[in-house]
């Protein structure tokens, strides 16, 4: 069966027709041309796909992309304006917080994603006080950022990366 | 002699690195192609036996499915040698998950579904998966990966066991492991068919080019070439970005020839076929299991009288790999009776391949350990039994080194680390956490590989382009290549452009043994003098020049290996036998480093491998089915963010003057090595119990 929606892709709006079985990160990849996101596992696994959905991080590939109609999503290249890097992008390539690159996009937005939910105050399975605002040191962070595989081994400079966002 | 400039040894940024960070970077699916049409594999449910009947009609019935390829009508393959390639040309299966058809689609979920609906009928016959070391038929292979013999046996071990004041005679285990890149294996093919042989074999006027994920494009094409008995030429392999490998791309594996069969089958259309996570834990190559008896005799001060690794791993019955899991304890240390053997166990297995440190990664788990055990039993710390043991020169082919540095590493990492805080075993309980430090030595050959070769062209206005069909997969190879360029041409970093990861480039060797950037790097070296040689400071637009890698005579002449020293601390849970390592450190000597910030990624990134080798990974077979149960992420654990702390690495400054222009001997797999011997050490010292099989789990440790 096939289904008609429309997507806010990066600050475009892309309409598309696609077989409702579409994930919503196949619907970006093999439909939109969007490969910013990468699949690294399909199930959820290890965050090589991960998106801001309405400003939220999500796995796309755990997302039907018939359920997104109307969403705004934001890729690591949206994240990059006029080709001027996040200053989170900044920060990764400064500590050389990636080597083959595959799982940087994702975890790029996930770390995006992750420092607006520590600015609301979201608590942790590491967070000691669960209702005062929460200090982001690196236990925080790497607690966060687990979801997100690296088999190049970058975790430590993408803390390093993320400790220094997480300061200034 | 070169006068070395700014860029090299110097921490530039990683050339491709704004394209990697936003995303921009397109590795091998995200290329775009024409009109793709996408595959999915149908692979065998048992482990062995033979295809008895396919039904494909229900499967060819679906809407968008263009062709269900299987044995039965795949295209011919003009050598099929090599059993692992062979695809689809026969009913034989040889282990679970291979492949036994293919559906090709216009979308992914039509092929993926068609695919589920194929009728596969098999005739099922015994197999064995299990690997044991008192099982029949185990046999010595005419060699090891490496080109290096199976056995060695010098004076004589046994008389020197019994003679010996102190002994240690362990057993040590290490699981199946799984490189799991990120990225997966994804080949995409496309086929300029030109005349269609009789029969439907490929003419001699057909050209295929496969978008690949490889550490080595020129692999890639010749071996494929062979495979579909096209000249080479007629072959192309392109591979920009690869999402790493460890290994695991740096052979072609049988889902590049599925690709271009299924190809094949649907004319004028490219074809996409990805992996799936699943299907990689099949047919991507995996590290054997290994047994391994080590065997130390010593004084009582310490010094060795007899080293014996005698290793017991698997191979697929289809094809041999036999991983050289005993070569390192060959030459790592002084003593004059040495014995080295490995025994293969061929079995109905997917087939296994390199991964990271392919021989070091397992052997220096258990030779290190066991060298733990020897200085406990000894009473000496295991720094002071390491450089009791130091050999002067290699004892293996009595040669000097190039540079050994071992001791050197290990007393600069044991005063960083603090090593003189450590405690007697399970004597450091700090609130409910045993605390415990551990070290091991590291050690890596320098391969150089002969064939490489690069080609320099001056573009106008200050530009210089160079090219060699090299492939970065996350090493830094592109930017250190960049570097070496800049300084052998004697211009600045941003007047170089270095085009790699094509075959249409001069050939170039694989990403492997380390040895990339100091294979590649003679040749860019070699073309850059070459083309100065004959264009001097001011050549024409259009100059272009072009070398193949030197010779390397002292190679012949030293022993030339990298070393290092690794340091662990850890804290294990009185109460739940938890292991967490806040703190790892390596100190590596590895000749010249081209660029800091790239090399201190490799090192770390090869160490948190160790790590997750200690303490996660393990790949679990179900005997009855042949089947890699564990076969995601969400179970054949490797390590995340919330495992790593605080890893971190340093190496000695110099050069060796023996290894190529660059006096670099190659980084990108000795931060693996002693890694997971240096937890467990740890781990040893922490809680009183020896672990001696990977990976270390809590309940070892709650006995
Ligand atoms: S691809 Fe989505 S989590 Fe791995
Ligand atoms: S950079 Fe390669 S997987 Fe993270």
């Amino acid at each position: 069966m096939d289904a008609r929606i429309t997507l806010r892709v990066d600050g475009r709006v892309r309409p598309l027709a696609l077989d409702t079985r579409t994930t919503l990160l196949d619907a970006l990849r093999d439909h939109l041309s969007v490969t910013s996101p990468k699949k690294g596992c399909d199930h959820g696994q290890c965050g090589a796909c991960t998106v801001l959905l309405d400003g939220r991080r999500v796995v796309s590939c755990l997302i039907l992309a018939v359920t997104c109609d109307g969403a705004e999503v934001t890729t690591a290249q949206g994240l990059a304006q006029e080709g001027e890097p996040h200053p989170v992008q900044r920060a990764f390539l400064e500590k050389d917080a990636f080597q083959c690159g595959f799982c940087t996009p994702g975890q790029v937005c996930s770390a995006v994603g992750m420092l607006e939910e520590v600015k609301a105050g979201h608590p942790s399975e590491v967070t000691d006080d669960l209702t005062g605002p929460v200090t982001l040191d690196d236990e925080e962070i790497r607690e966060r950022l687990s979801g997100n595989l690296c088999r190049c081994g970058a975790y430590v400079n993408i803390v390093a990366a993320l400790r220094e966002e997480a300061e200034s | 002699m070169t006068v070395w400039r700014e860029a090299v040894g110097t921490p530039a940024a990683r050339v491709e690195g704004p394209a990697k960070v936003t995303g921009r970077a397109g590795y091998t699916y995200d290329r775009p192609v024409t009109d793709p049409a996408y595959a999915f594999p149908v692979q065998a449910t048992i482990a062995r036996g033979r295809v008895a009947s396919i039904d494909s009609a229900a499967a060819a019935g679906v809407e968008g499915v263009l062709a269900v390829v299987t044995h039965r009508d795949a295209a011919r393959l003009a050598d099929t040698g090599d059993a692992e390639l062979a695809v689809l040309q026969s009913d034989e299966v040889g282990f679970r998950g291979q492949f036994v058809g293919v559906v090709v689609a216009e979308t992914p979920q039509a092929a993926r579904y068609a695919a589920g609906l194929v009728r596969v009928e098999y005739e099922q016959r015994p197999h064995d998966t299990e690997l044991r070391a008192d099982r029949p038929g185990l046999y010595a292979p005419e060699q090891v990966n490496g080109g290096f013999v199976s056995d060695t046996d010098e004076g004589d071990v046994d008389a020197a066991m019994e003679a010996a004041a102190v002994t240690v005679d362990r057993a040590y285990t290490t699981p199946m492991e799984f490189n799991s890149p990120m990225e997966p294996h994804v080949s995409v093919a496309v086929w300029d068919p030109g005349e269609r042989a009789p029969g439907g074999g490929f003419a001699e006027g057909a050209r295929l080019t496969l978008f690949d994920s490889t550490q080595g494009p020129h692999v890639v094409r010749s071996t494929l070439a062979q495979v579909f008995g096209l000249p080479p030429e007629r072959v192309r392999v392109i591979s920009p970005y690869v999402g790493g490998g460890f290994g695991s791309k740096g052979m072609p594996h049988a889902h590049n020839v599925l690709a271009a069969l299924a190809a094949w089958a649907v004319p004028g259309r490219p074809v996409k076929l990805a992996l799936t996570r699943q299907q990689m834990f099949a047919l991507a190559g995996h590290r054997t299991p290994t047994i391994q008896r080590v065997r130390l005799g010593a004084g009582a001060d310490g010094r060795l009288t007899a080293v014996a690794h005698e290793v017991v791993e698997h191979t697929s019955a289809i094809k041999e790999f036999a991983e050289q899991t005993a070569v390192g304890a060959r030459m790592m240390y002084a003593a004059p009776n040495r014995r080295t053997s490995h025994r293969l166990a061929a079995l109905d297995v997917p087939v296994p391949s390199w991964m990271r440190a392919p021989g070091e990664a397992p052997g220096f788990f258990a030779l290190e350990v066991a060298m733990d055990e020897l200085a406990q039993a000894c009473g000496l710390d295991p720094i002071e039994l390491r450089a009791r043991n130091d050999p002067e020169v290699d004892p293996e082919s009595g040669r000097p080194w190039s540079g050994r540095h071992l001791v050197r590493c290990l007393r600069e990492g044991a005063a960083r680390f603090g090593w003189a805080e450590r405690t007697a075993p399970g004597t450091r309980l700090v609130g409910r956490e045993l605390v415990g430090l551990g070290v091991a030595a590291s050690t890596y050959p320098y391969y150089r590989l002969p064939g490489s070769r690069a080609v320099v062209e001056y573009e106008g206005g200050g530009r210089y382009t160079v090219r060699i069909g090299a492939a970065d997969i996350g090493t830094g190879a592109w930017t250190a290549l960049t570097q070496i360029a800049a300084d052998a041409l004697g211009c600045r970093l941003r007047a170089v452009r270095v085009e790699i990861g094509d075959s249409d480039l001069p050939a170039a060797t694989v990403a492997g043994g380390s040895s990339g950037t100091t294979s590649w790097g003679s040749a860019v070296v070699a073309a850059c003098r070459a083309f100065r040689h004959v264009y001097g400071e001011q050549p024409p637009a259009g100059a272009e020049a072009g070398a193949d890698m030197p010779d390397d005579p002292d190679a012949e002449r030293f022993a030339m290996h990298s070393f290092g020293a690794q340091f662990a601390e850890v804290r294990v849970d009185a109460d739940t036998g938890e292991v967490r390592v806040p703190r790892m450190l390596g100190v590596f000597s590895v000749g010249r480093v081209v660029n800091p910030r790239t090399a201190r990624s490799q090192f770390i990134g090869g160490m948190t491998m160790g790590l997750s080798m200690a303490l996660h990974e393990r790949g679990v077979l179900d005997h009855r089915t042949g089947h890699v149960i564990n076969h995601d992420l969400a179970e054949y654990h490797i390590a995340t963010h919330a495992d790593v702390v605080d890893v971190d690495a340093v190496w000695l400054d110099e050069e060796d003057v023996h290894a190529g222009p660059l006096g670099a001997r190659g980084i990108g797999e000795i931060g693996i090595v002693g890694a997971a011997a240096a937890i467990a050490n740890a781990v040893h010292n922490a809680t009183g119990v020896r672990v001696r099989d990977l990976p270390i789990t809590p309940d070892v440790l709650l006995r």
